[in-house]
Formats: C-alpha cells, structure tokens, sequence
C-alpha cells in the first residue's frame, strides 16, 4: 500500500514532430491523467513546426484542462538567436520554465521567475541544491545517472526548502548533446543542410552494436538510451526516497497516453501500480540501472 | 595567448614547463578530477615539488577539481579544494556550483577557472558563473564553430581558454552519460570515460574485437589500426549499415586556425592528455610553443607540415578541427 498519489508528469517530446502531430497529441494529453505537462523543443532550435504562438495556444489548451504546463528550454545553446528565443521565454511570467541550460536560470533569476531545474543541470549535491534554490529553483528533475542512494541524503534538504523532486520513471533518456547531427550524419548530410530529416523517425533512430544489442537511439544532435527506463514496479521505492513527481518522456504518441494511463490507473487504488507491456504497440527493451546505482542500461528485477 | 599544457605525473609536468607552456594542469589522485586513472597524477610532495620547478620558470600550476560531488562522497571535494589551496596552487579548474561556493566561502577572489565539465557554451551561461562565483577564465565545450567563439569572446565577461589539441569529445562535456550507462561510472560522478576497468580485446575469427562492460564498440581487421574503445567512436548498427555512427576515432587539431583564435581574442590554448606520456607531452608542448609563438609574435600562420606533423601523435593517427568548421557538425 501507498500512502498518497505521486504527480505525474509528462516531459516535452524529444522528437521532431510535425504540427499536426503535436496538435493531435496535445490534444489527448489535455483529456489524459496526467498533472503537469512540459511543452517545447528542448533538442535543437532548427525544428520549427511549431511556433512559439502555436505552442502558446498548446498551453492555454492543457492549462484549460486543469494541468500544470512548464515551458522546456532549449539545453544545448550556441548560436545567439537561441538566446533570444529563450530569454523570451525565460523572462515571461504566465508559465513556469524547464531551464536545460544555466542560461535559463541566469536569465529566470534576473527576471525574479521561479524555474525547474531540468535533468541537464548538474545538480549533484546539497550546497549545489542550496544555491539554485536561493536563485528560484522550485523543482528539480534529478539528472538520470543518479540513483537511490545518491538522492538519499538531499531529501531532506529539498523538502525543507519546498523543492519538489521529480523523477524519470518512464521513456528513453537523455546521455547526451553534441554539435554534431548524428541524424543529419547517418544520411550523410551536415547539419547545416540536414533536410529537417530527423522528422521522418517517430522516436529517432536505434543503434545497435554489431552483435545486435541496443546501443544507443539517436535523435538530432541528442544520444538517448536505446532502452527505455522502466521504474513503474519501482513506484514505492520511489515514493519512499521521496520523490514528488514521476516523469514520462514521451515515446511514440500512441504508447505514450497508454503509458500515463497505466501509471495513473494503477495509483487510483494507492497500490503500486502495474506495468503491462503487452498493451504498448511498440517493441521496447527496458532497463532501470541507474535508480539501483549501476549501469543505467542494466534491468534489475 | 597561453599555452596550458597536461601534466598527468611530476615527469611530465618537468616536460611542459621545459617545453615552454605557460601553464600546466594536474589533478589529485581521485575521483575529483576528470582524468582520474590508475597510475596517474600528484601526490602532496609532488605537487609542492611541481609548483616549485615550474613557479622557478614562470609557468603557472593549475589543479582540476572538476567532477560533480555526490552528497555522500562530498567530503572528499572540499579536503581536495583544501589541500590544493594550501599547497599553494595557482587556480582551479572548477564545474561544480557547490564546489564553487565552497572555493568562494574560503577565498574571495582566488582564481577559478570555469572547467570545460560545467558546460558554459553561450553568454548568458557565462554571466551566471561569472556574476555567481567571480570566474576568472571559462574553458569552452568542443561544440562551437570558430564563428561562435569569435563572437562569444567579444562579450564575455571573462576570458576563454579553448582545446587546441588532443582527444576529443564530442558531446558537450559535463552532460554526457553514456560511460555511466554502459558501465556505472561516468566523467560527472568518477572522472572517467570508458573506463579501462571494462575494456576487454578479444581475437575472434581472425578479427580483434574490442569491448567495453561486454558491449561490442568495434571489430578490426588485420592490418587495421585498433583504437581504445571510447564508446562514442566504434562501429556500429543502424539501419543494417555498419558505421562510425558518433565519430571516428579521431584527434583535435586547431593549429590551423590559430591565428584566427588568436584574433579572437582567446586567452590560451589548452592541450589535451594528462594520460598521455611524458615523451608525448614535450612533442606535443614544444611543437606549440613555436606554433604559437610564429602566430602571436611574428604574425604568420602555422605550415601545413608541422599541422600534419602532429597527426601521428594523434589518437587513430588522423585529426580534425571539429566543431570550429561547421562541415563537421
């Protein structure tokens, strides 16, 4: 038994999607179990179906609906267009943000905005917990390659200083960002002539090693885990190691609503909630090492 | 514009103030530093012995600290940021913002150098250490084009140190997890990469196959030159293809384009490869020196002979200027 219902939370889309799809998706997330919604191109500032107008209209939708929406931020940031796109949005006061790069915190706290920090910001321990607190930090989305026994000793701090923890429970995560479009690359395009042709790959592309076995997935200048993480039977686990909110990095759109209803479903009753794969359509590996402090990419249980 | 040079153990700290580096940088023997390898960097005697030869000669000593602290283990960063400063280092190297704190709760104004770890690619990023933690100087990711930097340097508050030589990585530093994903221990938590701990060569129908925690990264033919397997530059899958889907196991070299960065206003060059040799560390520093000197003090460019020169020493035998030629990205 569980003593109270986690929040549930939907990060922003990784991938390319075209206008009609995100429009179509959103639209099921409003009517969808899940409580706070993060919306945006977080991966590369060349995908551009969706304008900063359109994305408004999403939030008034979701936020309609009665969800928490977050507006995500660009994480690897270089030209200086990115930055004024994301100083308009770092510097609003209708939405929340997902600062994915210091950037965003740095511009959020000279306009006094509150922000969350997003699992790009290297947030390791307390004095560092501490500072980003004292600079507007609200919520904290734990970076993935830290488990358990590495959030055990920073709970206490963030519930003193009303940090709401959230966790990656579900989808492919984020290992890393590069200059380089590995998209655009394995087409043998740079990335200045990419085509935009990393909106033909749902949930970007599997790599695997010569022997078969999940390597990575690449999407644009972002490496994921091939594996999705899995921490659903985990969820007492989670809840005991205090974690306010457990996220979902969308998949493809379809198993991605299936997923939150799942989580959602399984919580109605305060039991740990039940993952059924067979009822996803897409064939996914999982794993949950990080959470038990080894490989990420390993299964336990 | 400076020359900052690796110096993995005191012989090769001997070689880089030798050569003519205007500064070198180490690390402790642990997990707070970046290169942190079996047999490599300093112990409290060598250091002091190292800052002596090389404060003698005018060169600088920096130390790199620059690993994120579990709150569990966070001890052994504020004892490191102690024993460095009391042994009379003279800056360091720094990613973490508690460990920045902590520096700034000791010293008001001892230098720190923003590591290439923290990630700072863009203005705003800079402005944050800097008007936070008073940075002195930010060691830029390996994922600007040569534009980019140009026009960062015109604004920022701080100088910037830039990688002109060595291995190099290819996602932005301090945000890759892909180590930590295949093996448990990553560059943020244990200041390492594909560590050797993994690696494991196998001789496997007359093909060299390497692995790291058991996951194929690359299989060689004879005759093919079989790199260390860094997992971002195997060979691998996708779409029934075989290929260097990341990178290939290829070396930076941005001597090239020195006078460029040098009118950009770069502060200093930073040579990659505390883990390499001492005998590694005088070719490479010594071929710097003169690069460097041939473009700031005589004004001219570099030959493409003593460019080519370098690619021997270069991991995989073949270099790249990276990210600085938009080609590349």
């Amino acid at each position: 038994m569980i003593n109270s219902k986690p929040k549930i939370s939907l990060a922003a889309v990784p991938y390319f999607w075209s206008k009609e799809s995100y429009l179509s998706f959103y639209h099921q997330v409003a009517s969808a179990p899940v409580d706070i919604v993060y919306i945006g191109e977080t991966v590369c500032s060349k995908r551009r179906s969706m304008k900063l107008a359109d994305w408004l209209a999403i939030a008034e939708l979701l936020s309609a609906n009665g969800k928490q929406v977050v507006l995500s931020t660009l994480t690897l940031l270089e030209a200086e267009s990115e930055l004024g796109y994301l100083s308009k949005l770092a510097s609003q006061k209708n939405y929340l943000i997902e600062a994915n790069d210091v950037a965003a915190i740095q511009i959020a706290s000279e306009n006094k905005n509150s922000f969350v920090a997003g699992s790009a910001i290297n947030i390791y321990n307390n004095r560092s917990l501490m500072r980003l607190k004292e600079l507007g930090m609200s919520r904290w989305v734990v970076p993935v390659e830290l488990g358990c026994d590495d959030l055990s000793p920073m709970i206490q701090l963030a519930a003193r200083e009303s940090v709401e923890i959230e966790y990656q429970v579900f989808g492919r995560m984020p290992l890393a960002y590069s200059a380089r479009c590995f998209t655009a690359r394995h087409h043998q395009l740079t990335k200045d002539q990419c085509q935009l042709r990393c909106l033909e790959d749902e949930q970007g592309i599997l790599v695997n090693t010569q022997e078969g076995e999940g390597f990575v997935q690449i999407n644009g200048i972002q490496t994921q885990s091939s594996k999705v993480s899995n921490l659903i039977h985990q969820s007492l686990s989670l809840l005991n190691h205090g974690i306010d909110i457990f996220r979902i990095v969308p998949v493809s759109a379809v198993d991605t609503i299936e997923v939150i209803q799942q989580i959602s479903d399984g919580f109605l009753t305060l039991a740990e909630p039940l993952f059924e794969p067979n009822k996803l359509l897409g064939d996914y590996q999982y794993c949950n090492g990080y959470w038990f402090q080894i490989e990420g990419m390993n299964q336990v249980g | 514009m400076d020359l900052v040079c690796p110096a993995g153990n005191y012989q090769s700290l001997i070689k880089a103030v030798d050569g003519g580096a205007d500064a070198v940088y180490i690390g402790l023997r642990n997990e707070t530093n970046a290169r942190h390898f079996a047999g490599l960097n300093f112990t409290d005697k060598q250091i002091t012995k190292g800052i002596d030869y090389a404060h003698q000669r005018k060169c600088k000593v920096y130390c790199a600290i620059n690993t994120y602290p579990r709150e569990a283990h966070w001890q052994r960063w504020t004892s490191s940021v102690d024993q460095a400063m009391d042994l009379g280092i003279d800056t360091l190297i720094v990613a973490d913002i508690g460990v920045m704190e902590y520096i700034r709760s000791r010293s008001a104004d001892f230098p720190i150098h923003l590591s290439v770890q923290a990630s700072a690619t863009n203005l705003q990023a800079l402005n944050f250490y800097y008007q936070n933690f008073g940075i002195l100087r930010a060691v830029l990711p390996r994922v600007l084009s040569l534009r980019q930097v140009a026009q960062l340097a015109k604004t920022a508050p701080c100088e910037l140190e830039v990688f002109g030589f060595g291995s190099l990585c290819i996602m932005a530093e301090g945000r890759c997890y892909l180590s930590s994903y295949m093996t448990g221990e990553s560059p943020n938590t244990m200041g390492v990469c594909s560590p050797a701990a993994y690696v494991d060569w196998q001789e496997q129908d007359g093909k060299l196959e390497s692995r790291l925690n058991n996951l194929l990264i690359d299989r060689f033919s004879e005759g093919e030159n079989a790199g260390y397997p860094t997992l971002c530059k195997g060979r691998f899958e996708v779409n029934s293809s075989v290929e260097h889907v990341l990178e290939e196991p290829t070396s930076l070299n941005t001597m090239g384009i020195l006078p460029e960065l040098n009118s950009a206003g770069v502060a200093a060059i930073k040579i990659e490869g505390r883990q390499r040799s001492p005998a590694y560390v005088n070719q490479v520093t010594r071929a710097w020196r003169k690069a460097i000197d041939r473009v700031v003090l005589h004004g001219k460019r570099v030959g493409l002979e003593e460019i080519s020169g370098l690619a021997n020493l270069a991991e995989g035998k073949q270099t790249t200027i990276g990210a600085y030629e938009r080609s590349w990205q």
